[in-house]
């Protein structure tokens, strides 16, 4: 039953800062929080299904759809996986290793980028918008300049990489990657000592480590909360071995603090793409996929695999019966929809207007919850 | 199995648990007696697989040449220290529940929804076991394989004044000629071409008549100016 203070309210699903079509049913006494519950599935397509009905080539494009401000790493998490069931991982040619850890990494900037434009904006700060909407721009003019497509880049192959770099492509990447830091400087003097940026998500939905892991929580988030784990460094795939960067942990696993780990998350991502230049140049042009077969039949068994997308762990759990051109089940684990569970657990106590900074600082995608 | 230290801990404490064993692409795969799985699952956490990465059924109904319970439920888990991944699976049905993992980590309830919204599978001792992506009242689960992929009608659970059995608006139920809501300008029988037997007709279905082909589509009007190739 219901004090007389409580009531319940819709917070959603067509809200702008709920980043789609979320919704949460609050119970608030005022405009504190006592209870929040999500609601999801308003963008279910039941790609996991579809998957079960295309062969292994086909799924790509569908992979794209959803997670898709970050195309690239699905496709790579996709790709990945099925290259673990046929067993040609390591016959991935270096030039097509390089080219999608590049992507990544350009995509993860991007992914990066719409997220402290979003996370501001709900938060009132409306000129780093403009600032990363800037920056962004150029990253998807070099999507497009690769593949044609600025979001579902469907960039990747089965065995390496579709076509090689286009004509210059590395060198406008290389001149943008030199002046991204700057820039970053210039988001970051907006926000990082903005006092009211502070008040805003200093101590707010602070995550334990303990409780961060016992959520399952993956990416930023676990970071912030002082976990040093990300799967890049922990169960490194393509190449990811040879480059340097860093990992950057939070210490008071709050809003903050995410958004500090976010923020250093993309200096190193430049750092890993600085480093690529020098690497790509130097293989030969054209060397871009494995000898498989044109027919992709993996053999019978079941293959869990998991990339680090800007969100998270994306992990695809695929089960082949060996006989058919398609997956008997494709099993997606999105980052988005588990570190979401989180949130009534960080929103408790906290007032509404937390609450828009808490779904922003989780960094969920409605495409990858509901799938 | 016994290489792995933690694994062979873990699996000492639980030894008559664990059925079998499975190898495929350097991942270890334990098979779990269903009905122990949340002490198998604690001894694992104990012995430092703290993290639930994932967890995943299969309907294996239109597996070939598969014998046995119908669903199997898969747990990944993973260790920090040991930097390892470990699956446990279990096998069920459509009735036989599994015992919910929820206790030991949090993060399985909202996976434990999911794979109940799309199998139909139950999991016992979860405090929250409801559709998460289905709504409420929706009729089936749609990752079982004698799903149709297209999907079904469901029209007629939610609003049965509005959507009739067999799905579709009911003439005048919106205050327009049937023609007008339906955009199906033929004689009105029922909206699209679902088989009743997919929808659970049952004994009506039969009875019920074949829906008349759709009308031909009208001629298209000539293309507009740079539309022509």
């Amino acid at each position: 039953m219901f004090d007389v203070h409580e009531m319940e309210v819709n917070f959603g699903p067509q809200h702008p800062s709920t980043h789609g079509v979320l919704r949460v049913l609050l119970k608030i006494d005022g405009e504190r929080i006592i209870d929040a519950k999500p609601i999801i599935g308003y963008l279910h397509r039941g790609t996991e299904k579809l998957f079960e009905h295309m062969a292994y080539p086909q799924c790509i494009p569908h992979t794209d759809r959803m997670d898709y401000v970050a195309a690239a790493t699905n496709n790579l998490g996709f790709v990945e996986t099925v290259e673990k069931m046929l067993g040609i991982s390591a016959a991935i040619p270096r030039r097509a290793q390089l080219m999608r850890v590049m992507l990544s990494e350009l995509q993860r900037i991007s992914s990066h980028l719409l997220w402290l434009a979003t996370h501001a904006i709900d938060l009132g700060a409306m000129t780093p918008f403009f600032y990363t909407f800037r920056e962004r721009e150029q990253i998807l003019d070099f999507f497009e300049a690769y593949c044609g497509a600025r979001l579902t880049l469907n960039c990747m192959r089965i065995g390496g990489m579709p076509e090689d770099l286009p004509h210059g492509w590395l060198e406008d990447v290389e001149a943008f990657v030199d002046k991204f830091p700057a820039c970053i400087d210039e988001y970051e003097s907006l926000l990082t000592n903005n006092r009211i940026w502070k008040k805003r998500t200093i101590g707010v939905g602070v995550l334990s480590p303990q409780e961060a892991i016992d959520w399952g929580i993956t990416g930023p988030p676990l970071r912030g909360s002082g976990v040093e784990w990300d799967l890049r460094r922990a169960q490194p795939y393509e190449c990811y071995p040879d480059l340097e960067f860093d990992i950057p942990i939070g210490r008071n696993g709050d809003t903050y603090d995410r958004y500090l780990v976010r923020m250093e998350e993309m200096r190193q991502c430049v750092r890993i793409l600085k480093q690529c230049f020098p690497l790509v140049r130097a293989t030969p042009a054209g060397d871009l996929k494995a000898k498989i077969s044109k027919v992709i039949r993996p053999p019978e068994g079941e293959v869990y695999h998991s990339i680090e997308s800007p969100k998270g762990e994306l992990g695809y759990y695929i089960v082949s019966d060996g006989k058919t051109q398609n997956a008997y089940r494709c099993h997606v684990r999105p980052p988005s929809f588990v570190n979401l569970q989180a949130l009534p657990a960080m929103a408790k106590g906290h007032l509404v207007s937390d609450l828009v900074a808490l779904i922003g600082t989780i960094d969920i995608v409605l495409g990858e919850v509901d799938r | 199995m016994k290489r792995d230290p933690l694994v062979a801990s873990a699996v000492a404490r639980v030894d008559d648990a664990v059925l079998d064993a499975r190898e495929f692409a350097g991942e270890l795969t334990l098979f779990i007696d269903r009905d122990r799985i949340v002490e198998v699952a604690r001894a694992f956490k104990d012995s430092g697989y703290v993290y639930l990465v994932d967890l995943a059924a299969v309907d294996y109904s239109k597996y070939p040449a598969h014998t046995g319970p119908r669903f199997s439920v898969a747990y990944t888990l993973y260790s920090f220290q040991k930097n390892a991944r470990v699956r446990l699976r279990v096998w069920t049905d459509e009735t036989a529940p599994v015992p919910s993992v929820t206790s030991v980590w949090r993060t399985a309830n909202w996976h434990e929804r999911e794979t109940y919204d799309m199998f139909g599978i139950q999991f016992s001792g979860h405090p929250n076991l409801e559709r998460i992506l289905m709504w409420d009242g929706f009729n089936g689960f749609p990752l079982r394989k004698d799903f149709p992929v297209r999907g079904i009608d469901t029209g007629a659970r939610i609003y049965p004044e509005v959507f009739p059995e067999g799905g579709g608006p009911k003439p005048g139920s919106t205050g327009k000629p049937a023609a007008d809501v339906n955009l199906y300008k033929g004689e009105w029988k029922r909206y699209g071409t679902w088989p009743l037997a997919q929808i659970g007709g049952g004994a009506a279905a039969a009875k019920a008549p074949a829906p008349k082909p759709a009308p031909k589509p009208v001629a298209p009007a000539a293309p507009a100016e740079g539309e022509a190739e």
